[in-house]
């Protein structure tokens, strides 16, 4: 099943039909919670989309994306910690429960700290670059720890939820339908951005760097556009969770959670469009299913990905044939 | 598409094996939602309040206050987002108004507005930070354990009876080591020589050791729960520094589980705490007793705070005749009509406990090492955020 | 203060020798089989519960030594049998998910098997007092039992590549992986040598850990983090950058802990200071490893000149 034709495009438009009619279903198999489930499937698939262009596409293997899902998040919590107090952000900027402008904020502040620390980061390769990204995410995370005006550690509760105009995201299933279609927009975007002569060029780097500069193409900045896009769309990954979660903490930016983020993408199949999204659902999915079943699910857990890794080339998506870069 | 864990099968099925006929005979049993950490360094925590509140229910045939009920256990992995999931869960698929079980304040941050916004009801076994005893105190938000400064003042407390004036105190950087120091701070009428935070991350204090060696403070006040405490112990005494530099902490430095980690080193620290395993009144012993014969271990606080939580929403139960319709549960609940294994215990103003808080040492007694309870540090102890709170 | 200094920096060099003794295996595994080992970490886990039990259930100091460097070892093997070697062709990432996937398993496994309360294991009474290093300052004798079993795992190494057979395979292995498999050298069971000591030396450190840190659930991961910075500082594939990249860790992050507060407190009200230096101090080790790579981006002793 090549990622083009009318075909693919049906498919996908009969999945986006499905995941919409959930909270439909949910309802009528008296299992409202599963919405809530979906919503959290559908932020970490737009995390793991975003970090899949860079990885998937670009070899460039960040081990720090939790900081721009984190930091996307806090822009929700403290903006609305000020709107709370009533306070302007050092007396300049005030608060805002508008999604409206937290989600553009937090797109801007990740975008801007994805661009600082991949310019420094993207000066390194390999293995030094997943470290690296991994150092400046620690120290982000070590950042809001010490943020005691936000809660520090014990991180920031976002009582109510942003308004939307048209939307009462106070109802789960309007939520969901939220985040369900800012992942297709955003999925849509990434796969314009990759067939575009942009993504070409990415694709290049990531198999063969050297040829590209000989080709006479300098790597360098779309490296960093590229991580400054998949550092946004955390960013609304973050945005939309701490509007799930109505809560905040330094936990969305540790170390575990960015390891989270990159299973995800390598659970799902590298280098696809949809395996991000099948790999965020299927450990989101698993966690809570088997959770629900023992307290030990991790033993479970643990020994099924190893499963996926052995028997299954290319994550999930090789179960339906489908590879980096056979579309 | 009803998903029942194998836990809280399991819990009703001893239940149900305890009495002649199934539960389910007496109408359905009130689902109540245990939601704690069972993974990771916390792990053991969450396991103490579980089996201390599944003991109560057993003991009761079943029951609590009359009231057959059935207990869904769930783990939050320590994540906030896994805590949160199961909350709707239980809250929405499975109607559970009834919740209690969590260690950690930030799960608590994800669970409760949510059990408290659906009209549900918290009881808490352990976790009360600041915000919900004072501005974002909730009718339907009960401590049973301790509002989290009240720990560390007692401490305070305890070190100027002691006759302490130069403390060294040291907590890990986080907020609920902020808390703590900030605690200890607001009773304890000596001078603070050093203050020093550490990371919650961090296994090795020789640093922070060395550094109280030279300060060469009366007594250390410290704060690192569960696994940090037991290596923050261990190295201090292999530093030599128990026998110069006496210890004076609040219970979750030292509870039963951390003095077997730490040995004989632990031997000659000063603690406070709401109740000790030693305490001499009934309810105390009978938990005491039922709880080493089941698991065979000595409960920690933790399990005590997990069975007084049991204890108290039986009272509440009997009372409503097993209703948990929020406004008669909080009548009923309010009068704390139960023998708290700590002996005296009520409600303040924000429905966080007025307790006594006591004294207690590291002894050997009959050649092993327990805490001895010493005497009271405080008496009717509330806590400093009451007042901020309008109910 | 002189003697508190030289406390400090002896603190340091013993936080760094754990972490040498952790980061030696990684940065073989890493350096030769270009294996991403997240499991690390189980390992020295495993080696720390394998010898706290067998110190509780026999009391004996040496059957606890064996019992934590044979389950390190023995598992460690097992797991480049069963799982690695199948893997060494694939993507770097595949390997990441896998040993991911391994540490589920572990830290699980370990709840089943001991439960969720922290094992204990004391010092073994001999080593228990302290010797007093400087006039006024005792330093517990353990703690230089460590670092004199560190440094000489160093030494021991050192030898081990510098001046035998297997030694030379291993420094041919790191520089020119390709052209030691075409000369036909039994490259597998040299991997699985070369992961069974990487795993040994974990266990090794684990069980010294356990009498001083605490025996649980996750401690790996603890530790995990800032072996890989002390890996990626040194050098990937280097012993010798290893050593001078774990002391470096070390020495830092506990002179970061020790003084910068205090510095802070001259200059700011005290509990900005307290806060902030907190702060700075846990950040340190990683804006060590960011300035490390920004100037030498390949480590401060890369093994592949």
């Amino acid at each position: 099943m090549p990622e083009r034709g009318w075909t693919y495009r049906g498919v996908l438009a009969l999945l986006l039909a499905l995941a919409a009619a959930l909270p439909f279903a949910a309802q009528a198999l008296d299992s409202p919670a599963s919405i809530g489930i979906a919503t959290q499937m559908a932020c970490f698939a737009i995390a793991a989309a975003s970090l899949n262009l860079i990885l998937g596409h670009g070899g460039l293997v960040s081990f720090g994306h939790a900081a721009y899902f984190g930091l996307g998040g806090y822009a929700v919590g403290i903006l609305w910690e000020h709107f709370r107090l009533g306070e302007p952000i050092f007396g300049l900027i005030p608060g805002s429960n508008e999604l409206l402008v937290t989600l553009p904020t937090a797109m801007l502040v990740s975008g801007l700290a994805a661009a600082a620390i991949g310019a420094l980061s993207l000066r390194t390769s390999g293995v030094q670059f997943i470290m690296i990204t991994l150092a400046f995410a620690q120290m982000v995370f070590f950042l809001f720890v010490g943020l005691k005006q936000y809660g520090g550690d014990d991180g920031l509760s976002v009582r109510r939820h942003n308004l939307v105009p048209g939307l009462d995201l106070r109802d789960p299933a309007q939520l969901y339908w939220l985040c369900l279609g800012i992942l297709a927009v955003w999925l849509f975007l990434l796969h314009r951005i990759i067939g575009s002569r942009f993504g070409r060029v990415l694709e290049g780097v990531r198999q063969n760097e050297r040829r590209m500069a000989a080709l006479g193409v300098s790597t360098y900045p779309y490296k960093l556009v590229a991580f400054v896009i998949s550092g946004v769309g955390c960013g609304i990954a973050g945005a939309l969770m701490a509007n799930y979660l109505r809560y905040v903490s330094p936990e969305m930016m540790s170390w575990q959670r960015s390891g989270d983020i990159m299973v995800m993408v390598i659970l799902g199949g590298m280098g696809t469009m949809l395996g991000p999204v099948l790999g965020a659902v299927a450990l989101v999915g698993l966690e809570y299913t088997l959770g629900g079943l023992t307290e030990h699910w991790p033993f479970f857990l643990g020994p099924i990905l190893l499963l996926v890794v052995l028997f299954l080339r290319g994550g999930l998506m090789g179960l339906f044939g489908v590879r980096r870069g056979s579309g | 598409m009803k998903r029942r864990s194998l836990l809280a099968a399991s819990a009703a099925a001893l239940a149900a094996g305890r009495l002649a006929t199934p539960a389910f005979a007496q109408g359905a049993p009130l689902k109540v939602g245990l939601i704690t950490t069972l993974s990771g360094p916390g792990g053991y925590l969450g396991e103490d309040i579980r089996d201390a509140f599944l003991l109560a229910v057993e003991m009761e045939g079943g029951k609590l206050g009359g009231q057959a009920v059935q207990v869904m256990v769930e783990d939050d992995g320590f994540r906030p987002g896994q805590g949160k999931s199961v909350a709707e869960r239980f809250l929405r698929n499975e109607r559970i108004k009834l919740f209690t079980g969590i260690v950690f304040s930030n799960i608590l941050g994800t669970v409760a507005p949510d059990v408290l916004d659906a009209d549900g009801i918290y009881v808490s076994p352990n976790a009360s930070p600041s915000n919900f005893a004072g501005r974002e105190c909730h009718r339907n938000f009960y401590s049973i354990a301790w509002q989290n400064d009240s720990l560390h003042e007692s401490a305070g407390e305890l070190a100027n009876k002691l006759g302490y004036r130069r403390m060294f105190i040291l907590a890990p950087n986080y907020q609920a080591g902020r808390d703590a120091l900030t605690g200890f701070k607001r009773l304890f009428k000596g001078q603070v020589v050093q203050e020093v935070y550490t990371r919650l991350d961090q296994t090795d204090y020789a640093a922070e050791l060395a550094q109280i060696r030279a300060a060469a403070p009366d007594a250390v006040f410290q704060f690192h729960p569960g696994g940090l405490g037991i290596g923050f112990m261990r190295q201090y005494a292999q530093a030599g520094l128990m026998a110069n530099v006496p210890q004076c902490v609040a219970a979750p430095s030292m509870d039963s589980t951390t003095l077997r980690a730490v040995g004989d080193a632990a031997e000659g620290v000063n603690l406070s705490s709401h109740w000790n395993s030693d305490f001499d009144n009934p309810a105390s012993r009978r938990f005491v007793d039922a709880f080493r014969t089941k698991y065979n271990r000595l409960p920690t606080y933790y399990g005590q705070q997990g069975f007084d939580t049991a204890l108290a929403i039986a009272a509440a139960l009997r009372q409503t005749n097993g209703s948990v319709d929020p406004a008669t549960f909080r009548t009923a609940m309010l009068k704390a009509d139960f023998q708290s294994t700590r002996g005296k215990f009520r409600f303040g103003p924000n429905q966080h406990p007025i307790q006594d808080w006591y004294a207690l040492k590291v002894e050997r007694v009959g050649g092993q090492l327990a805490l001895v309870t010493k005497g009271k540090v405080l008496e009717d102890h509330g806590d400093a955020y009451a007042a901020q709170c309008r109910l | 203060m002189s003697t508190l200094v030289a406390e400090q920096l002896l603190n340091g060099v013993q936080l760094g020798v754990m972490l040498f003794l952790l980061a030696a295996g990684l940065t073989l595994v890493f350096g030769i089989m270009g294996v991403i080992n997240l499991a690390h970490g189980s390992l020295y886990m495993i080696g720390a519960f394998a010898a706290a039990a067998a110190a509780r259930a026999t009391g004996s100091w040496g059957l606890a030594l064996l019992a934590g460097l044979a389950a390190a070892g023995v598992v460690g093997m097992a797991i480049e049998l069963l799982v690695l070697r199948r893997l060494y062709a694939r993507d770097h990432l595949d390997q990441v998910l896998a040993t991911f996937g391994l540490i589920l398993f572990f830290n699980q496994g370990i709840v089943m098997l001991f439960g969720r309360q922290p094992l204990f294991m004391q010092v073994p009474p001999w080593l228990g007092g302290s010797v007093e290093i400087l006039p006024g300052v005792p330093y517990p004798a353990y703690r230089l039992l460590i670092i004199a079993v560190g440094l000489a795992v160093a030494v021991g190494l050192y030898l081990l590549i510098q001046h035998t057979r297997i030694g030379m395979l291993v420094r041919a292995g790191a520089t020119h992986r390709e052209m030691v498999r075409a000369l036909g050298v039994d490259i597998r069971l040299l991997y699985t040598l070369v992961f069974g000591l990487g795993a040994l030396l974990a266990g090794l450190a684990g069980l010294m850990a356990g009498p001083v840190y605490n025996v649980s659930v996750g401690m790996g991961e603890q530790i995990l983090i800032l072996t890989f910075v002390v890996v990626v500082i040194g050098g990937i594939g280097s012993i010798r950058g290893a050593l001078f990249g774990a002391l470096l860790v070390g020495i830092t992050d506990t002179l970061l802990r020790g003084f910068v507060p205090g510095l802070l407190r001259s200059a700011l009200p005290p509990d900005q200071a307290d806060a902030l230096g907190a702060s700075l101090s846990s950040m340190g080790v990683y804006l060590l490893m960011a300035v490390v790579l920004l100037v030498k981006p390949r480590g401060l002793f890369p093994a592949h000149a």
